[in-house]
Parts: C-alpha cells; sequence; structure tokens
C-alpha cells in the first residue's frame, strides 16, 4: 500500500508533466496531497516537492496506460486534464492508480467516488465544448473571422477539429478569455498559443450590417404566444451570453486600425500542420 | 424594399415551422469549400420562446396563390409580402455561416405562381450554395406539393433533408382548411421522396461516390389543436409515418391562431402547448425507447393524461410488470421505469458489469429516484421507507405545480387519475417548463 504523504507536487503544467507526477508517486510509493501548478500558491503547512517535467519518464507512464488500462482510459484522462474540476490532477493520479491495479474495468468503476467525480467533470467538458459549436460567434475583420469566449472548461482543444473542417479555407482566431488561450488558423494548419489580451478593432459596415440584420432575424423568429425565457435560460445560461452577437449593443464608431495588424499577424505566422495530440500537450497557462 | 424588410417579413411568415434541426449527417467541407455538418445537430443559439435556433428559417417568398385557412400566408390574408432573389438568400446565409451564426439553412415558401416556378426559385437557392459557394452546411429544404418529380428530384440532390407538410392529422380536417391541397398532393411527393432515398442508397452501395438525395433524410410536421382530431390518432399516424415512409421526424405544432374563421379556434385561444409536449413525449417513447402507439392510448382513451406523461401513465396502468430489478433487468426493461431515461439506462447497464448496484450506486451514478424509487428494487430490496400506496406514488410523480393544479381541480386527493380527469384550466398550460425538451 502506498503511504498517504504529506507533501504537494508542484509540475510544469503540462501533460507530460503530470505523468512524471504519476512516476513519481509511484516511485517513491506515496500519494501526495496535491498536485499544483507552477503558477498556482500552495498551502503554507505542507512541504512543496517540485517535480521536473522529464520526456523519458512521461512517455513510460503514456505508454503503459493503453497497455494496462486500454484506449478509451488514456483518451478519458486526455480529457480529464482539460476539465475545470478543482484538483482534477490528484484525481487523475488516483484514477490511474486505481486503474492500474483493476486494468480496463476502471472504466465502469462508476459508483467509486475518484471514477464518478472524473466522469462528471468529463461530462460537463463534452457538454460545454459541444455547446461552444454553436456559441461561438465570429466578426469578420479584414476577412479574417476573429471570436472570443469565456467557457468555464478548456474546450479550444476540443473545439480545433471541428471548426477547421468548417473553414478550411478561412483565416480564424478563437480567443479563450478565461485561460489566455488561442486557437489560429490558416490554410491548412492551426495551432494554439497563449493570448492574454486581444483588442479588438472597429467593424466596418458590412460587419455591423450583418449583426443587426442577425439580431432581427433573432428577435423575429420567436413566437410572442409561446414566449418562455425560463426555458431559453437552461438551455443557454446568461454567462455565455457576453459574446454573442445577437445581445450585443451595435454602434458605430470610426476607429483605429491597430488591432487589425495583431490579428493579421497572429493569423499568418508559421505554425505546425494540425494534430490533435500536439493540441492536447499544452495545457492553459 | 432592402434585404431587413424581406428578412423580416419571410421570417415572421416561416417561423410557426417547428422544425429546425440540423441532425442526422456527417460532412466535411468539400476541397475549396465552406461547410461541415454533425450528424448529432448544433443549437447556435434559443429565441425568446425557448426554441432552439440552429439553420437560417426563411421563406424564398410568402406570396401565395392557395388559401389555406390556418396559415398566415394564405390568399386572402391582407399581410406585407415580399421575395428573396436567389443570390440575396445565398449571400445571406453564407454571411450567417462565415460568422458561426448558423448551421445552415431551412428554405421553405409559399406557392408563387405555381409550384414548378417556385420549386425552380429554390432550386436556383442552393445551386448558388452548392455550386458557387461550395457550401456544404445543413440544408433542409420544403418540397412543395404539386411540383414536377425532375424538380423534387433535383432539389434532393441539393438538399440534405426535405420535408413535406401534413399540415391536419385527417383528410377531413385537410379537406376543410387547405381547399387547394388533397391528401394526394401531400403523400405523393412524400412517396416518391422515400423511394427516391431508397434507390440512392442502392446506387451508393454499388458505386461509392454517387451522388447523395436528402442523406438526412425526410420529416413531416402537422398542426396540433385547429381541428377535433384525437391525440390517438395523431399518435397512430406518426407511428405509420415513421414505418410506411420511414421519416426521420415528425413534428407537432401546436396552432396558434392567425385568423378569424368559424372553421377554426377563436382568435384569443392560447397555443395547446401541453398537447404538444405530451405528443413529443409519446413521440420520443415510440422512436427510442421501444413503446408502441396502441400501448400508450387506445379508442377507449383517446387523449393523453395532462397530469402525467405517457411513460408514467403507462407504469401506474401496468402494476404488474415492476418492480424491475436494476441489477437483473434487460436494458429494455430498464427503459420502461419512470424516471430511468436511455442515459441512466445505459450507465447502470455498463455499472453492474463490475458491482452489484444499491440504490446508493444508482445516486452516484446519476439516476434520479425521486419517481424510479417506486418501480425498482435492487437485489430484491426495494427502497427504504417507501410506500406503495397509490395516492403516496401519485404525490411524488406529479411535479409539485402540478399536484397543486390538481388538488385545486378535484378538490379530493382520492380520486383515480385514471377515470374522469378534470380539463386542464386554459392558461395554465406554461406549467409545462421547456416544451422543446425530452422527457
Ligand atoms: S400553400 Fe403553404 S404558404 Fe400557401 S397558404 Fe397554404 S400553407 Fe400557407
Amino acid at each position: 500500500m502506498p503511504n498517504q504523504s504529506d507533501l504537494i507536487y508542484r509540475y510544469d503544467g503540462s501533460f507530460d508533466g503530470l505523468l512524471c507526477c504519476v512516476f513519481e508517486s509511484y516511485q517513491t510509493k506515496a500519494i501526495p496531497i496535491d498536485i499544483l501548478p507552477s503558477g498556482a500558491t500552495a498551502p503554507l503547512l505542507f512541504a512543496v516537492k517540485e517535480v521536473g517535467t522529464d520526456p523519458e519518464k512521461a512517455k513510460r507512464v503514456l505508454d503503459s496506460i493503453p497497455e494496462k488500462l486500454g484506449r478509451p482510459a488514456l483518451e478519458f484522462i486526455r480529457q480529464a486534464f482539460l476539465t475545470c474540476l478543482p484538483q482534477k490532477e490528484l484525481h487523475i493520479l488516483l484514477f490511474l492508480r486505481l486503474g492500474y491495479r483493476y486494468g480496463p474495468a476502471v472504466m465502469n468503476m462508476l459508483t467509486d467516488k475518484v471514477v464518478n467525480t472524473l466522469f462528471k467533470a468529463v461530462n460537463h467538458l463534452t457538454r460545454e465544448s459541444h455547446l461552444f459549436k454553436g456559441f461561438v460567434r465570429f466578426s469578420i475583420f479584414n476577412n479574417v473571422l476573429v471570436a472570443q469566449i469565456e467557457p468555464q472548461n478548456y474546450v479550444l482543444p476540443l473545439l480545433a477539429q471541428h471548426f477547421c473542417e468548417r473553414y478550411p479555407e478561412e483565416r480564424f482566431l478563437i480567443h479563450d478569455k478565461t485561460h489566455g488561450m488561442g486557437l489560429v488558423y490558416q490554410p491548412y494548419q492551426s495551432t494554439v498559443i497563449p493570448i492574454e489580451e486581444l483588442e479588438l478593432p472597429e467593424a466596418d459596415t458590412d460587419e455591423l450590417a450583418f449583426r443587426s440584420l442577425w439580431q432581427l432575424f433573432y428577435d423575429t423568429i420567436a413566437i410572442r404566444e409561446r414566449y418562455n425565457p425560463a426555458c431559453r435560460m437552461s438551455h443557454m445560461p446568461k454567462r455565455y451570453w457576453n459574446n454573442l452577437t445577437e445581445f450585443s449593443q451595435i454602434s458605430y464608431q470610426p476607429g483605429q486600425t491597430k488591432p487589425i495588424a495583431m490579428i493579421n499577424r497572429l493569423t499568418s505566422q508559421e505554425m505546425p500542420p494540425t494534430g490533435t495530440n500536439e493540441i492536447y500537450k499544452g495545457g492553459p497557462a | 424594399m432592402d434585404v431587413f424588410d424581406k428578412l423580416k417579413i419571410l421570417t415572421d411568415a416561416a417561423k410557426y415551422d417547428v422544425a429546425c434541426t440540423s441532425s442526422g449527417v456527417n460532412k466535411k467541407a468539400a476541397a475549396g469549400g465552406i461547410g461541415n455538418a454533425a450528424a448529432c445537430g448544433i443549437c447556435h443559439s434559443f429565441s425568446a420562446d425557448g426554441r432552439c435556433i440552429s439553420l437560417l428559417k426563411v421563406l424564398m417568398t410568402n406570396i401565395c396563390a392557395y388559401d389555406c385557412k390556418y396559415c398566415v400566408n394564405r390568399h386572402s390574408n391582407d399581410t406585407a409580402r415580399a421575395a428573396f432573389t436567389p443570390r440575396e438568400l445565398a449571400d445571406l446565409t453564407i454571411n450567417f455561416y462565415r460568422r458561426n451564426y448558423i448551421e445552415g439553412l431551412f428554405l421553405s415558401s409559399g406557392v408563387l405562381k405555381n409550384p414548378d416556378y417556385t420549386c425552380e426559385q429554390m432550386i436556383e437557392t442552393l445551386r448558388i450554395l452548392r455550386e458557387e459557394y461550395r457550401f456544404s452546411g445543413y440544408i433542409h429544404a420544403k418540397a412543395i406539393p404539386g411540383a414536377d418529380h425532375a424538380l423534387i428530384t433535383r432539389l434532393g440532390m441539393l438538399a440534405d433533408r426535405m420535408s413535406v407538410n401534413i399540415e391536419m392529422p385527417s383528410q377531413s380536417s385537410l379537406q376543410l382548411l387547405a381547399p387547394d391541397k388533397s391528401k394526394q398532393a401531400i403523400f405523393k411527393p412524400m412517396a416518391y421522396i422515400q423511394s427516391r432515398i431508397q434507390e440512392n442508397s442502392h446506387d451508393i452501395v454499388q458505386y461509392r461516390h454517387a451522388p447523395k438525395f436528402v442523406p438526412a433524410g425526410q420529416s413531416t410536421q402537422m398542426i396540433i389543436g385547429a381541428t377535433p382530431d384525437t391525440d390517438f390518432q395523431i399518435l397512430n399516424l406518426t407511428e405509420s409515418l415513421y414505418k410506411k415512409y420511414k421519416l426521420k421526424r415528425v413534428f407537432f405544432s401546436a396552432y396558434t391562431p392567425v385568423a378569424e374563421n368559424h372553421l377554426l379556434p377563436a382568435l384569443d385561444t392560447t397555443p395547446p402547448l401541453w398537447r404538444e409536449h405530451r405528443l413529443y413525449q409519446a413521440d420520443w417513447l415510440l422512436r427510442f425507447y421501444g413503446f408502441t402507439a396502441g400501448e400508450l392510448l387506445d379508442g377507449e382513451h383517446q387523449s393523453f393524461n395532462p397530469y402525467l406523461d405517457p411513460k408514467c401513465h403507462w407504469a401506474l396502468n401496468h402494476p404488474d410488470f415492476f418492480p424491475v430489478d436494476v441489477n437483473r433487468a434487460s436494458f429494455h426493461s430498464l427503459l420502461r421505469v419512470p424516471g430511468i431515461g436511455v442515459t441512466s439506462a445505459k450507465r447502470i447497464v455498463s455499472a453492474r458489469r463490475t458491482t452489484s448496484l444499491s440504490f446508493d450506486g444508482l445516486k452516484k451514478l446519476g439516476v434520479v429516484l425521486k419517481r424510479a424509487q417506486y418501480f425498482i428494487t435492487c437485489n430484491g430490496k426495494t427502497a427504504d421507507g417507501i410506500k406503495t400506496a397509490s395516492t403516496w406514488m401519485l404525490r411524488t410523480l406529479l411535479s409539485e405545480k402540478t399536484l397543486k393544479l390538481y388538488q385545486f381541480n378535484v378538490q379530493s386527493e382520492q380520486l383515480s387519475l385514471f377515470e374522469h380527469l378534470p380539463a386542464l384550466p386554459s392558461g395554465q398550460e406554461d406549467l409545462l417548463a421547456c416544451l422543446t425538451s425530452p422527457i
């Protein structure tokens, strides 16, 4: 039996880094009380152990997962890593420990507290990323599509394939304000990069016209006799409304052009070809 | 008239059509093109009435040569008229699509000049989208009854889904209210589309790259509450439509009064939303839960119970089927338990492979026990403190709001829900919170 230690692991925030924490836990036969990414402040009372990211160790853990727990379990923890679950790292470690003991059956152990918590978190993630396939709203600046979102979970990696297949000939940028990351695409490559602040340029007349046409459509399509705001709210909670064109104020002011230059730069730099695994690796800052 | 005016008029005229789903087909953008589609469908927004907005739902034109009495666009109605040109509409669709406002286009139309001419206008719009913009997003096109088969075929090669609206649930209602349409005119194109879909799936097996004819299948819609047709008749019709024409969906639309006419409900009638809701619940039971129309209603009981959903109602009438043991029952038996949906049933089946399920375990799986507990056992044991007296069960099966309403109406808890049901007072139908959602 591993010991419950009173150590906190600190890792660099990457998926590989977390795998190294798993390695560390097995090597020292101990379970940490928490695993924190480098930026987070650790509680005073506990000692902190810095766990470095060693690609070699990460690979050994990574290779063992499909072998011992099966492919679905690997896919599952990759997704769990993107969720906004508090202490997701510790849960992933505990899940893997269960999995090494019970094998692929761990995916069915839905009444276990750890497995159950992770499943709920992953469900939340997949539900939210599905919603965002619909709720992303682009504005077109100088023929580049730009959207901003504020998701609770880190959904960008899950949205990448969908939007790349949707707009193969466009240049686009989806900025996740919550996690300070951006999905950038130009034919036919995409990447996810950190973007802290993004100032949007003024919309031109065409853009404003289509925004108002959309608002007109949105307001007209509702049937007055069936008005049901509670139902709307349950499908589309208020926290998503901020970035939806249908609820925005549309006003035109002639503006500066600087931000356009920034967006053009972002969407025309060199980037590696799209590969889902690549995208999974970079965790949110 | 500018595009703003046209969009307003032609959206307003299209809004009563309920189908807005973009489901049934998976696609990627073609080389050099734009647009994809997800089989599960994607909602882009929800309007103030709580309905999903997935497609740009408009009419090509609301000018109409016909005079269907229940329709805002009928010839004799004094209303503003407009028509999109095919290019205007294609451009608008693409511009909405690029901004991710929509999944695609839902195009219907009034009958301008004659069915063939109208159909040609629609074809031209879809042609611009598919050929000029190389658009692979979702397109749902309404077949215009009476249009030439060659035109319907062409439309079907361009669209993902087609529909022919049945409009009225019986022939007599149709004759009365839509004098220009006959049962023939509706079922002929429906049967034709069905036969083309079948031939096409055959072609695709033989030649993998044969162009696809309405790959997302066909659907239909009927209006509820404008005519005296009963729930039983409607549900039977629905079932046979699924069987005979292999429809993907049947939609129901609670009639919103749009015309003063002695044949129709008065203008101040509220749409029968609860009936529509019950029909959708029953439709769901037919499609995903293995129920048949005859199990839910029969000649003696032609209307749904306003206080209980059809599944609860069935369960209370079939005490011999229960209790169902969660550790042993088949997936299909689990699906018959009130409160257990497809997701819960799947979770139960997968979780019981590694452990024996208790009531606590069920809770952890996220199975809502409030209703289910009366109908299940875990390894032969019933839940603690369960009273199976029927009044108790009823109390918990009815939602709080419904219960209040029920007691208010009957002034007694003893009355059986299956005997004489008090009618639901009008205006209180809004108690059904979410009309578009499944059970
Ligand atoms: S043909 Fe269609 S648009 Fe014309 S009146 Fe009848 S239902 Fe309305």
